[in-house]
């Protein structure tokens, strides 16, 4: 969120003001808070998401270079990212880890996921190799050990699955 | 036109005024966002692709119980109008609708509307499932989206990383991806200054507040939607509870400053209620936040028990069918801006009217 004043910087001052029994919302950045007399009564924590942009623009952020260059997948990069603060896909994830681990830790407190485990269904295809691959070892242990009958119905099994 | 009555819960179900405490909670929401594997996300992706997610998300639908009979509206086929309406019924978000940018509605855009669950596709994530209940509901609300969730991700590869969990366009959803929302009236919070504390307090448990409309969206009608701020880390039933304990407080601080405001100033505050329902029981023409502010001081009069005979259930409504694209849904045609305010005051003044032989 930019500052309701300048537009130029982030909006880290969230001031709440009653006027008339009516609540308006005023967001500023520090230096305009600042001049404005804001005094906020509460440490209001700085946006971790922009707080680590910046981290990242001053590069100190351990790892964000050497983790860095392109996602294969998407063909992301730490300046796409900083520009739009949205990863392109899955594979930024790996592609950036140990700067990804930092900025989760910021936001989140924790990088560790300890909600629901989930594991994804298996495609048709998937499967159909994993089974296709499992007969073929066998067929060769089979034919290793002479056992041509068996080597011969695994045979048929494969030609059907292809 | 579209017509959402044709909706499986004709797409009102969540303002039905039922569940706990609902003169006070409107809704709870809760969201869970996904996306699945092998795709650029939603931002990043090429128009192939968000079709191809569309139709994967399409097959998977078609085979989940929990979706029966559900609809799937493409917001990329739909008019601006219709997309506003949507918007404004909080069936889908305003990046969805396409109304919060130049570039507009993005390609493979949809969502699907069952009861009381809805399915946002090629938002910012691939999925946004999200259920929607009256009145204050967590558990029971995270219980639809789950099944949901269950049976659409036994179908659809999710993409999940063993240690940062649901992976998210935006890092401050990975993890669990789940974000619940209570839509809280605090009118006597406001009214005995109170608010700010609370406010602040919020942020200092890890969660957050935002307007009507969610994200981005102003504080209109002394309505506060509280959420938790951090989805990584802790376990749903955690992030949950957590939520649960702060807004029973709120709830109760709430309750505290409407019996201080009963006290300490009950005639004042009794004048001020009967004004607001006045002003829209004959009022001629209302914008929307005149409408809003009124609208939040006759809910508290109906709380306060000062109104009798006026229902939660037609003020929720009030609330929705007041809004520009509903008004103008009603008419058949688009409408000025004054036209808009004409429109807002008759639709109004008609609902209490309906009402009013009980109202005293």
């Amino acid at each position: 969120m930019l500052c309701d004043s300048c537009r130029e910087r982030d909006a880290v001052v969230h001031l709440t003001q009653i006027v008339n029994n009516a609540v308006t919302q005023l967001h500023l950045c520090e230096r305009c808070a600042a001049e404005r007399g804001v005094e906020t009564t509460v440490a209001v924590p700085k946006h971790p998401l922009g707080e680590f942009l910046h981290a990242v623009q001053q590069q100190m952020v351990p790892g964000a270079e050497a983790g860095g260059g392109k996602c294969s997948f998407c063909g992301m990069t730490m300046a796409d990212f900083r520009a739009t603060g949205r990863w392109g896909c899955a594979n930024c994830y790996s592609t950036f880890e140990a700067p990804m681990r930092d900025l989760l830790r910021r936001v989140h407190g924790s990088a560790k996921h300890v909600g629901r485990a989930y594991a994804a269904p298996r495609g048709e295809e998937t499967e159909k190799a994993a089974l296709l691959g499992e007969l073929r070892d066998r067929l060769r242990r089979a034919v290793e050990s002479e056992q041509f009958e068996v080597a011969a119905g695994l045979r048929d099994r494969i030609r059907t699955l292809e | 036109m579209i017509d959402l009555s044709l909706l499986p819960d004709g797409g009102m179900r969540w303002l039905d005024a039922s569940g706990r405490a609902s003169d006070m909670v409107l809704s709870t929401r809760v969201r869970l966002a996904r996306n699945v594997e092998g795709y650029a996300f939603s931002g990043r992706a090429r128009e192939g692709e968000r079709l191809r997610v569309l139709s994967q998300v399409r097959d998977a639908i078609a085979m989940a119980s929990s979706l029966d009979d559900s609809v799937m509206l493409r917001l990329d086929q739909l008019a601006p109008t219709d997309r506003a309406l949507l918007h404004e019924r909080h069936l889908v978000s305003k990046e969805l609708a396409g109304l919060n940018s130049e570039e507009g509605v993005r390609s493979g855009a949809a969502v699907v509307l069952g009861d009381g669950l809805g399915v946002m596709v090629n938002e910012e994530d691939h999925l946004r499932l999200q259920a929607l209940h009256s009145g204050f509901a967590l558990r029971e609300t995270l219980a639809l989206v789950e099944r949901m969730d269950r049976e659409l991700g036994s179908r659809l590869p999710y993409a999940f990383h063993h240690e940062f969990g649901f992976l998210t366009a935006c890092p401050t959803n990975a993890g669990t991806g789940l974000r619940a929302s209570v839509l809280i009236h605090l009118p006597g919070l406001v009214l005995t200054k109170e608010i700010g504390k609370v406010l602040a307090g919020l942020q200092q448990m890890g969660l957050t507040y935002r307007g009507l409309y969610g994200e981005g969206s102003e504080v209109v009608g002394n309505f506060f939607q509280i959420s938790n701020q951090t989805t990584l880390g802790r376990s749903e039933a955690e992030l949950l509870d957590q939520l649960e304990r702060v807004v029973e407080h709120v709830i109760d601080r709430e309750e505290e400053a409407r019996r201080v405001l009963l006290r300490d100033a009950g005639y004042i505050i009794e004048d001020k209620l009967w004004r607001a329902y006045g002003t829209l029981r004959y009022a001629r023409s209302l914008s929307f936040d005149e409408a809003m502010n009124y609208l939040s001081g006759v809910r508290l009069a109906v709380g306060l028990k000062l109104v009798t005979g006026l229902s939660v259930y037609t003020l929720n409504k009030l609330l929705i069918f007041s809004q520009a694209a509903h008004l103008a849904s009603a008419e058949g045609h688009p409408l000025t801006e004054s036209e808009t305010n004409l429109a807002r005051a008759r639709y109004v003044r008609t609902m209490l009217e309906r009402e009013a032989g009980q109202v005293g």
